[in-house]
């Protein structure tokens, strides 16, 4: 380190601290000569059509069409221009500035597209349903990770997510079996994702039960409770009582016929639109009201907080109470907008991916949006390219979101540093 | 701790009746967090009083009563659980539906049908895990107890590595994926390899460990290398060891000949742990490796300097650091450790009660594992008996679905409710209406306090 101080002391802010952090010039190295390998030279001998309207859309746009061959090379070549880039910045003192990764993410998307749909039976992929479906499909997560935001930033770690979003779901089904009205539904999701939320504050709060633990339990319960109730009673009677309506798809006129982005926007339906809302009043909420940054506080420096006259136990129990509210919308979709029935442990392990999207955001709501983003592309594109006949296994094509999260999490984001007080019980005095 | 304060805590006593159960919680966690570890999973661990400083003797004596009077909220917690679970078996059956239509008439008929729906549930949950009277000779009356044990074997091994990391402050939610890796070297060595007996068990055994070891120390390296958080890289290794595995079993070397199903080759019988008690049994040997390897999480946790180090990462890492103690180091060590463990389990899955290698050979014992580690506290041996309970859960569970139709999944809320009882002993003993253990020296402090907004 003593010899970066002497060559180069005036490239550097505090030529007396200079850590290089070799992390991300080797990752993208890495990711590079993959690229390089299997994009460039492995690339396919054909054209790849994007489709970017469907042919009745109010306003058609282009298909475009790539060589693969091209595309393969220029992407790679330019991924290694910028693996190269980042080794002499980091040699030379600097940090990799966020915009070379994020240009490097995109040329790594836009390579592996052009490759993996080239090598498949139809080089023809619609990206608007793509990209819209991704959406969609990233609408719990999002909730998740949103209902996760909300309790760690006060200080009460989550791992119940996937609790919450099944008892969601299944609420939402058998509420909106009963009552024939998906929007009662709706409402019921809400209760019951609030409901899992009280048990984990009454015992992380006031019985200063170790939130992990009353976490993990949760799920388990969650997903006995829900799983002998749907053999027992759901399966004796389904029309009864596991036949809720669907919410319907609503399009905003006008507004839906953008391309690309009208479906993804304004052709959503009420989960997806109230995802959006919640989406916006937490990140407003959190950042830039009193309510906000108290909740930080507590989540940061609960004593501190205590000492400003902020109730802190009351502040946490609110705030997952809330988060109960936001993670039932999510399970609502499960049952009232994606399938219309309850099944056995149908979330999946969904809340898991939303806690990792949460930690994989920073603890950001928009952070944590990207992320669940992230996970529905990856999870959609496995599904469409299914379709298209990819000569790639699919269980590789289904390993691949995690895989990306891996080096993106080792690689890219760095030490995650959780809400200081996150997991620790508050005990005033 | 103010002089005037146990005169004060006399006065109010009388006046705050039930609630100041929540004090006696609240008393322990105040002790552990002056102890340093008021961060760490279970907040009860060992309350051996091996680490308390002198100035906390008074406190000692109050956590000693804890402790002792934990033995019987334990077991509180259990009757609670089985009560709820019982009530909710009630309230499903059929019989007792059919009843209750004519409640008011007579009352006997339905409280009758609930009786017997949760009790026999119950008495085929006892008779499929520990001891079936109707059996004709003693091997088939005991067979049930031999059934639990082999279905706690993997899940002990596995709840050791989670309660390993656990100690060292690391959730390690990638057991079931570490499991699955470890079953499929573990496999693979023993339906591809032929060598002679003893030594291909001995192979099979270590590549089991090896597998485990490896999809752990991944976690740990990256946790170590790049602060990549562990619990999002082993939520990640899960799903890429089921896909692997999926694909594994699609091609020549792992599917079974002339198979088109995902399913590997029978391992050989020099693979294989030998069954314990003859062929009547499934207990093979694998379990006595469970035994073995808890002594040695013991041994490792409470013996050795490696232990002691990973605890004082677990306590705080801080502290471990301004010590001398590598922190890195220490992750490292864990998860290649708990991986092991894992891996262990995969083995014992593959080489004794599955005896081939599918997609479900983890089943949901990495998950399953998590919860034992928890109850257990993650002590060694206290995991060992959780995974005990749990095994005769799962193997009970399953006679108790065929003899009376209940659905087995009542055994995960019975469960997970006496998890949640254990860890809150304020709340078995408010229900219960016990006298709050150390009350003598318990802190007068206001209720609204702790409780919030409940």
């Amino acid at each position: 380190m003593s010899t970066a101080t002497a060559t180069e002391p005036q490239q550097s802010s505090a030529p007396t601290d200079i850590v290089r952090n070799w992390k991300t010039p080797v990752i993208l190295a890495v990711l590079s000569v993959l690229a390089l390998l299997v994009f460039a030279i492995g690339a396919p001998d054909n054209s790849v059509t994007f489709r970017l309207s469907a042919p009745n859309d109010a306003l058609v746009l282009p298909d475009i069409v790539l060589s693969a061959v091209v595309t393969g090379w220029v992407t790679a070549v330019l991924m290694l221009a910028a693996a190269i880039w980042s080794f002499r910045l980091v040699r030379s003192g600097r940090k990799v500035p966020g915009w070379l990764v994020a240009v490097f993410a995109i040329l790594f998307i836009v390579g592996f597209l052009t490759w993996v749909v080239g090598s498949a039976r139809t080089p023809n992929v619609a990206l608007y349903g793509l990209l819209a479906g991704s959406f969609t499909l990233a609408v719990p997560l999002i909730f998740g990770s949103l209902s996760g935001v909300l309790c760690e930033r006060s200080g009460v770690v989550n791992i119940a997510i996937e609790g919450q979003l099944l008892f969601g779901a299944f609420s939402a089904a058998v509420a909106g079996s009963l009552s024939g009205n998906a929007f009662v539904g709706l409402a019921a999701a809400a209760i019951g994702g609030v409901m899992v939320s009280a048990v984990l504050a009454v015992f992380s709060i006031k019985y200063i039960v170790n939130q992990v633990i009353v976490g993990v339990v949760l799920n388990v319960l969650v997903s006995g409770l829900t799983g002998f109730l749907f053999s027992t009673v759901l399966s004796s009677d389904p029309a009864r009582w596991n036949s809720p309506p669907r919410l319907p798809i609503i399009s905003i006129p006008v507004l839906s016929d953008i391309p690309v982005i009208g479906p993804i926007l304004f052709e959503q339906s009420v989960v997806g639109y109230l995802m959006y809302i919640a989406l916006a009043i937490i990140y407003v909420g959190l950042f830039h009201t009193k309510w906000g940054l108290r909740t930080r506080a507590v989540g940061e420096h609960p004593k501190a907080a205590d000492t400003l006259g902020v109730k802190v136990n009351r502040m946490r129990f609110m705030n997952v109470l809330l988060a109960g509210v936001v993670a039932g919308f999510g399970g609502a979709f499960f049952t009232l907008v994606l399938v219309s029935s309850f099944g056995r442990d149908m979330t999946a392990g969904q809340g898991y991916i939303a806690l990792a999207a949460l930690i994989f955001g920073r603890w950001n709501p928009l952070g944590a949006f990207f992320a669940a983003l992230l996970f529905g592309f990856a999870t959609n594109l496995q599904y469409v390219l299914s379709a298209l006949g990819s000569t790639v296994p699919n269980q590789f094509l289904a390993m691949l979101p995690y895989v990306v999260t891996i080096f993106a999490v080792a690689g890219l984001v760095g030490r995650a540093r959780p809400p200081a007080a996150s997991g620790v019980p508050y005990i005033k005095g | 701790m103010s002089a005037d304060e146990p005169g004060r805590q006399t006065r109010k006593r009388h006046e705050r009746g039930s609630k100041s159960a929540v004090d006696g919680d609240e008393q322990r966690l105040v002790a552990a967090a002056e102890l340093g570890d008021g961060t760490q999973p279970p907040p009860a661990v060992p309350a051996t009083g091996e680490s308390l400083h002198p100035e906390l003797r008074e406190q000692q004596s109050v956590m000693q009563r804890i402790v002792t009077g934990n033995a019987l909220v334990s077991v509180l917690a259990v009757v609670l659980a089985l009560i709820a679970g019982g009530i909710l078996i009630a309230l499903t059956n059929e019989e007792v539906a059919r009843t209750s239509s004519y409640f008011f008439a007579r009352p006997q008929d339905m409280l009758g049908a609930a009786w017997t729906a949760a009790s026999e549930a119950y008495i085929a949950l006892f008779q499929g895990s520990v001891f079936n009277s109707d059996g004709s000779t003693f091997a088939r009356m005991i067979y049930p107890l031999t059934q639990t044990l082999t279905v706690a074997t993997p899940l002990i091994c596995a709840a050791l590595g989670v309660a390993l990391a656990f100690r060292a402050g690391l959730f390690n939610i990638g057991a079931q994926g570490q499991i699955i890796i470890g079953a499929t070297l573990a496999a693979w060595v023993g339906f591809s390899w032929h060598l002679p007996v003893g030594l291909h068990l001995l192979l099979v055994i270590l590549a089991g460990i090896v597998g485990g070891a490896l999809w752990g120390g991944l976690v740990g390296l990256l946790k170590a290398k790049t602060g990549a958080h562990e619990v999002i890289v082993s939520i990640m290794l899960n799903y890429v060891a089921i896909n692997l595995v999926l694909y594994l079993l699609t091609i020549p070397a792992f599917q079974r000949p002339g198979s088109t199903n995902p399913i590997s080759p029978q391992l050989d019988e020099t693979a294989m742990y030998p069954p314990l008690f003859g062929d009547t049994f499934r207990l093979h040997w694998g379990f006595i490796v469970a035994i073995l390897a808890t002594f040695f999480a013991w041994w490792l946790l409470n013996r050795s300097t490696i232990g002691f180090e990973l605890r004082a990462v677990g306590s705080n890492p801080h502290a471990a650091r301004t010590a001398g103690i590598s922190v890195t180091k220490g992750y490292v060590i864990v998860m290649v450790l708990a991986g092991a463990l894992a891996g262990l389990a995969g083995t014992a899955q593959v080489a004794g009660t599955e005896q081939v290698l599918t997609a479900g050979v983890a089943a949901s014992f990495g998950f399953d594992a998590i919860t034992v580690a928890l109850l257990g506290r993650s002590t060694p041996w206290g995991t060992f008996a959780a995974g005990v309970l749990f095994g005769a859960f799962r193997a009970g569970g399953v006679t108790m679905q065929t003899n009376t139709g209940t659905a087995i999944d009542i055994v995960l809320v019975v469960q997970s409710l006496i998890v949640l009882f254990i860890a809150a002993p304020p709340l078995v003993r408010t229900i219960f209406r016990l006298p709050e253990p150390g009350q003598l020296t318990a802190k007068p402090r206001k209720t609204a306090s702790t409780g919030g907004a409940a």
